[in-house]
């Protein structure tokens, strides 16, 4: 007996994502490897557009933003969107890069998903990138007159690292 | 002699005022800031970060066995679960057959330490509300769980018995004992919980219809666990994305419609039911076998990105490895429960009294290391 059968996912396979994120021109790029998820990339200028109408389309319907990481990959800083659609069980990765590490800044899409006020929150605290539109972005976890962004890879801290 | 009262004597003016970071209605070190025009509440702001520790940035320079050790300390309520998490994701990574006999003992004790986690914001949640008494009958019982934690895994809270690739030693003789000895118990115990707090009149007042919130918020708010659930949001992990032995045994999603504090409560005390209903399938059919597969003394996992979400008692804890094919991730992160559940308060509170935040803040069941990290 299959217990889990009510739950199983039936929304769109990655290809038919992939078809259909296309069709939309947002210039996005897709990768599949090294991870389980769809990967999309997305420029910075287009991310609130494309947010927009991954939530709002009824095929894709991505309502659910569950997960919300700042990256430094070395030279560029980004934000990664873990999505998933709460009635077509779908997931998707959307991924947003800049090579600005004096004022990075994207668009915030708090919006769109409510729950991305507070993380992006954490990520300004941490990575010090900086969101338009957002309403009351200041340091939510570090003291409000901490220096420096503790999560970039270039941060140093001789008092507080144990660098092993 | 006739006395008149002027009635624009009271103006009515909008104050400010803190509460934490040390009161006893916050449940550690989380700082509200408050803007209430006389008992009703026009703003919540929380203030975060005392007990914030970067286990982020410290996992970064550890090994992916001394990460587990971590874990333990961000809800500590769910530590087991929570050790689970980075154990799975490792162990998918790597590509590791787990023994049936590790997925049963994770589930089983799993499900015990939602059990211990449930009864102690039993307690709390009463206590909060003004009935003290519920809090020497949850920790009753929850000291029956804590003891058969000891007995196995050597510590009460903090248990570090899960490592990737199984369990760090086998399970004590006493342990199915123990714990079919505990169920028993507690089945006759769980529904005095309902005759001293549930079906009380003045409990009822104060949580029905109190701090609603809608579907379409929950989801957008990223709200999970009892939380969403209440308010018609099905997300239990267990179900949508089972893990351990979660595809084999039979139970239900515990879920409502109304979405106030009386029914973010409901769901708990069904989630117990259900708790111990998976026990119970499990327990008598815990496979022979190893306990663990062998792992190199130095785990490398492959370059790549990797996921992997877990139902804690307080809703979806997802890990996000992102490796660089080094000892330690090139980044961890932890989306924690509490923290999204938490960027929901505002939308529940505003609008009613302040004697009614703290019981939305009893059923949103916040541990405050799981929201700092």
């Amino acid at each position: 007996m299959d217990l889990t059968k009510d739950y199983k996912i039936i929304g769109m396979t990655n290809s038919e994502l992939q078809t259909l994120i296309n069709s939309w021109n947002f210039e996005v790029e897709f990768s599949e490897a090294e991870s389980q998820f769809l990967n999309i990339t997305v420029k910075p200028e287009n991310l609130h557009q494309l947010g927009l109408q991954l939530k709002s389309n009824k095929e894709t319907s991505f309502d659910f933003l569950f997960c919300v990481t700042g990256m430094d990959w070395g030279t560029d800083l980004g934000v990664v969107y873990h999505l998933e659609s709460t009635t077509h069980r779908h997931q998707i990765v959307v991924k947003v890069k800049t090579s600005d590490r004096e004022n990075p800044t994207f668009d915030s899409v708090c919006d769109i998903w409510y729950t991305a006020e507070f993380h992006e929150m954490e990520v300004f605290d941490f990575f010090g990138i900086k969101f338009n539109n957002h309403p009351n972005l200041k340091r939510l976890f570090m003291p409000l007159d901490w220096v420096g962004y503790p999560l970039r890879k270039d941060y140093v801290d001789e008092v507080n690292m144990v660098i092993k | 002699m006739t006395t008149t009262i002027e009635t624009n004597t009271f103006k009515s003016e909008e104050y400010f005022i803190n509460m934490g970071p040390q009161h006893p209605a916050t449940h550690g070190v989380l700082r509200l800031l408050l803007t209430i025009d006389g008992e009703i509440i026009k703003n919540v702001e929380p203030d975060l970060g005392y007990i914030h520790r970067s286990i982020e940035k410290m996992c970064e320079r550890d090994s992916y066995q001394q990460i587990v050790h971590l874990t333990d300390r961000m809800d500590y309520l769910s530590s087991h679960i929570n050790n689970e998490a980075v154990c799975l994701t490792v162990e998918n990574a790597l590509g590791l057959e787990i023994p049936e006999r590790v997925k049963v003992i994770r589930t089983i004790l799993a499900e015990l330490t939602r059990l211990a986690s449930h009864q102690l914001w039993w307690g709390v949640m009463g206590m909060d509300v003004g009935a003290l008494t519920t809090y020497f009958y949850g920790f009753r019982d929850r000291e029956l769980i804590n003891d058969i934690f000891e007995e196995t895994c050597g510590a009460r809270l903090t248990m570090n018995y899960n490592i990737p690739g199984g369990l760090m030693f086998d399970i004590h003789p006493n342990f199915v004992k123990r714990t079919k000895d505990f169920i028993a118990h507690f089945k006759t115990k769980l529904p005095e919980y309902d005759t001293l707090l549930t079906g009380n009149v003045i409990f009822q007042k104060r949580t029905q219809g109190v701090g609603i919130l809608t579907k379409e918020d929950a989801i957008s708010f990223g709200t999970t666990g009892p939380v969403a659930r209440a308010s018609g949001f099905s997300c239990d992990i267990r179900k949508h994305h089972p893990y351990s032995a979660y595809d084999r045994v039979q139970f239900n999603e515990a879920i409502s419609t109304v979405g106030d504090t009386f029914t973010r409560y409901q769901m708990r005390i069904q989630e117990m039911w259900e708790s111990i209903s998976i026990i119970d399938q499990l327990i008598d059919n815990i496979p022979d076998g190893d306990f663990k597969v062998a792992t190199n003394a130095v785990i490398k996992l492959p370059k790549g990105e990797f996921y992997q979400k877990v139902e804690t008692a307080r809703g979806e804890l997802g890990v996000f490895i992102v490796s660089d094919g080094k000892k330690s991730p090139y980044r961890m992160k932890f989306r924690s429960p509490g923290f999204s559940n938490l960027s929901a308060l505002k939308k529940m509170a505003v609008g009613s009294k302040l004697g009614d935040l703290v019981a939305i803040m009893a059923t949103l069941d916040i541990v405050v290391p799981d929201i700092d990290r």
